[in-house]
């Protein structure tokens, strides 16, 4: 069960990432981004992370898409010209890519046997133990982070507001 | 118990996968909005590494780290896009070869 479904959802996204690198419109990448979005959270739940996945769907899939296909409206962004590659670019480019991805996974393979096994639902965090690392171990991160967040909101306002002149 | 098990190791290569489709999309497109896009797919791909070494090693911290990136991969897209929209209102364009006012 567990292995169909990682092997359904892997495939999803993988083939919708391609899918974002290749679509013409800016509005078909970021559909194609939902997709990956949306098969990854399910990738969460097979790995017993439920408080991840539901993050997933909500700022990722929900809030930040919904920021790019409005700034993709706003800026009536169209297709894009089929760019100038040179040719060793376009010749090689795939070919060296998947050659890495092989050989990354024949080294993770290798190294698979002693690195043992996820199986599922046999190791469940809940909200609960998150929540507790993040407030007792990770305080001070989180913390941080929320001035971050703090100079990020203030940033986007700054920039993206008219100038008066 | 399956037939064939799926491991860690799985998780990786799909990892591994997505960022190099990412890295990929961010060097090929032009078009800012769509890289930006591919930078999120990266971030994706770095989240499931967390997310699978923390169950991996049976610890909560992975997940918590998950979130981190996730906090910082949201102030980067609302920033980045604030700069996009900025860029647009002054030179009209969001073709990344276009926008060479530091280029000689």
């Amino acid at each position: 069960m567990d292995l169909i479904l990682f092997i359904l959802f892997a495939t999803i996204a993988v083939v919708c990432g391609i899918s974002l690198v290749v679509q013409k419109h800016p509005i078909g990448s970021a559909l194609s981004l939902i997709g990956v979005m949306g098969s990854l959270a399910v990738l969460y739940l097979l790995l017993g992370a439920e408080f991840i996945a539901a993050v997933q769907l909500i700022v990722y899939a929900g809030a930040i898409m919904v920021l790019f296909v409005f700034v993709i409206m706003l800026l009536n962004a169209g297709e894009e010209a089929p760019g100038g590659k040179s040719w060793p670019s376009r010749l090689l480019g795939v070919p060296l890519l998947t050659v890495f991805l092989g050989l990354l996974a024949y080294l993770m393979q290798l190294m698979a046997p002693s690195m043992g096994m996820v199986t599922f639902g046999s190791f469940n965090t809940g909200a609960k133990e998150l929540g507790r690392s993040l407030f007792n171990n990770y305080l001070l991160p989180f913390e941080v982070t929320s001035v971050l967040v703090l100079i990020a909101i203030l940033g986007a306002i700054v920039l993206a507001r008219k100038e008066i002149d | 118990m399956s037939l064939y098990p799926i491991t860690t190791a799985h998780y990786v290569i799909l990892s591994g996968a997505l960022l190099l489709i990412g890295a990929a999309g961010l060097l090929m497109r032009r078009n800012i909005i769509v890289m930006l896009m591919a930078i999120e797919l990266i971030l994706n791909a770095v989240n499931i590494n967390l997310v699978a070494f923390s169950k991996h090693w049976q610890q909560v911290t992975g997940q918590v780290f998950a979130i981190f990136v996730i906090t910082v991969a949201v102030a980067e897209a609302a920033v980045g896009l604030g700069i996009l929209i900025a860029l647009f209102r002054h030179r009209g364009t969001v073709i990344a070869d276009e926008i060479d006012l530091l280029k000689w």
